[in-house]
């Protein structure tokens, strides 16, 4: 293990839900003693710098975490990435690792969402009086394309909520911890067809948070777990549906999409490729978007992505488990800590201190992230 | 029909019909809505300002069932994808009869929508849409 190696030194979680009251910092400072604690920061000098991923938060919000926790004088910097900011985040703190400026750095991601269809800034005051910003459409539109190319069916689509709310049963830091049937899923009001409630997640609250450090000599050992890749990337011009969210796009159907651009990122820096992976939490914002996500990362090729569902590749014993967390459709979305919360995930996966929820043997493990923007990110760990 | 267009400079409404205003790159050919100063897929600039065909076909289509934030006008309606002969695919409202299942390759063609009241004038805020070719819908 060389020196410019990252390891993940501690992890910490706050649950993602609803929570009345508490405030985002409050989740933050939770997720983030978590962490730290873990990682045997025991001195708040040692944090060379914070990175807090968050969209919504407002000025200064990784300030306020570590106003309740270790002030330090130390760099804070908010990143904003939309559905990546944790993984942005994560990506920043990786390189000031890697490039020797610090040996320990924080990473947070918190959100404190409305309930409800999310309201964006990204969109011009214009666009939302015509009509032009409703997000489940967006969605719908995707999902429909991928049923003609992908041969599915809305049954499909309800097959993967089944899973992943079956998943999230084990999951104490989850919001939904019910199973659901695939009649139950399509009994659920249509929102934007063919996509029903129970095949979108919920915007909700929730904190994550990540202490990465440089490689020592006695981090060899098999406990410890290592970032391999962080890579974020945006779009290419050209797909209407792409998550740039253009009002027009090319008639083409082959403009590489921004999860591809960072699934090819990732797999270049950790030197591994989709056969090397062991599990895989994916961007499951509705329930078409994970089987996109099937084939944008390269886990099956082009218009294959139902087979993986329907032969049980991706279900919790397949070859290729897919969102054991339970996923987004479970978890719930708070925007800039999802991305750490699969992180979160994916190291206790790899460590074996997933519980009921435990992929035997897991040793390479990819989380993915994209929304609006666009926003991409693909992260690779391995033990 | 009189009202206020959502933004200046997006659609026009002639004897013809309604077309959309676009640009075509003078370097890579492509066309774009809407109009911008450079082309959004190449970088170059100063494309030619054209009017779109008036006429596509549908590509993808759904419907909105709540309104999204900062919209106030009728729920539900059609949204989706309309693609046009130019090679270019554009987001638009659907004007569509809730009793009839649009087909993904239908003829369509561009109409006017209104999609709530001006809050200034009071009059009509007007957007634009696409409706069946061979449909009576529309205004």
């Amino acid at each position: 293990m060389t020196t410019s190696e990252v390891v993940v030194a501690g992890v910490g979680i706050h649950p993602f839900g609803r929570f009345g009251d508490r405030t985002a910092t409050d989740l933050g400072v939770v997720a983030a003693r978590a962490a730290l604690a873990e990682a045997g920061v025991t001195a708040r000098e040692q944090i060379g710098i914070t990175f807090c991923g968050t969209a919504y938060g407002g000025v200064a919000s990784g300030h306020r975490v570590m106003s309740a926790l270790a002030r330090s004088g130390g760099p804070i910097v908010d990143v904003e990435a939309g559905c990546a900011s944790g993984a942005a985040a994560l990506m920043l703190a990786a390189s000031a690792i890697r490039s020797g400026q610090h040996e320990t750095v924080l990473v947070l991601g918190l959100e404190k969402m409305p309930a409800g269809v999310i309201r964006s800034s990204f969109f011009a005051p214009w666009q939302e009086q015509a009509g032009l910003t409703p997000a489940p459409a967006y969605f719908a539109l995707r999902a429909q394309r991928l049923m003609a190319t992908a041969q599915l069916t809305t049954r499909d689509l309800a097959t993967v909520v089944v899973k992943n709310r079956a998943n999230g049963v084990a999951n104490p830091d989850a919001m939904f911890r019910t199973a659901v049937t695939v009649d139950e899923v399509l009994a659920s009001r249509l929102i934007c067809p063919p996509l029903h409630l129970f095949m979108l997640c919920s915007p909700n609250a929730g904190a994550a948070a990540v202490v990465l450090r440089r490689a020592r000599p006695d981090d060899a050992g098999a406990g410890s777990v290592r970032l391999r890749a962080a890579a974020l990337r945006s779009h290419l011009p050209g797909d209407v549906l792409g998550e740039a969210t253009p009002l027009s796009g090319l008639a083409v159907d082959d403009i590489p999409a921004a999860s591809t651009l960072a699934a090819t990122a990732a797999y270049e820096e950790a030197g591994l490729g989709p056969d090397d992976l062991d599990l895989v939490e994916c961007q499951d914002t509705d329930a078409a978007r994970e089987l996109l996500a099937y084939e944008e990362l390269g886990l099956c090729g082009p218009g294959e992505c139902g087979r993986l569902l329907r032969d049980g590749t991706t279900a919790p014993n397949g070859a290729l488990p897919v969102n054991v967390s339970g996923g987004l459709l479970s978890k719930g979305e708070p925007l800039g800590a999802s991305a750490l919360g699969q992180v979160v995930e994916l190291v206790r996966q790899l460590r074996g201190e997933a519980g009921a929820r435990q992929v035997d043997g897991a040793r390479v493990a990819l989380a993915h992230t994209v929304g609006r923007g666009a926003n991409a990110s693909v992260t690779i760990l391995t033990r | 029909m009189s009202g206020v267009a959502v933004r200046a400079g997006l659609f026009e409404q002639t004897d013809a019909g309604v077309t959309l205003l676009g640009d075509r790159c003078r370097t890579c050919d492509a066309h774009q809505f809407p109009r911008a100063g450079i082309c959004t897929l190449c970088g170059a600039p100063d494309p030619v300002p054209v009017q779109l065909a008036a006429t596509g076909t549908l590509w993808a289509w759904t419907w909105v069932t709540a309104p999204p934030p900062g919209y106030d006008g009728p729920v539900p309606y059609g949204f989706g994808v309309v693609e046009l002969p130019e090679g270019l695919r554009v987001i638009t409202r659907l004007v569509l009869d809730p009793d009839v299942a649009p087909t993904v390759g239908q003829p369509m063609r561009a109409v006017l929508d209104t999609v709530g009241t001006d809050p200034e004038s009071g009059h009509d805020l007007v957007s634009w849409a696409f409706s069946p070719l061979d449909a009576s819908v529309g205004l």
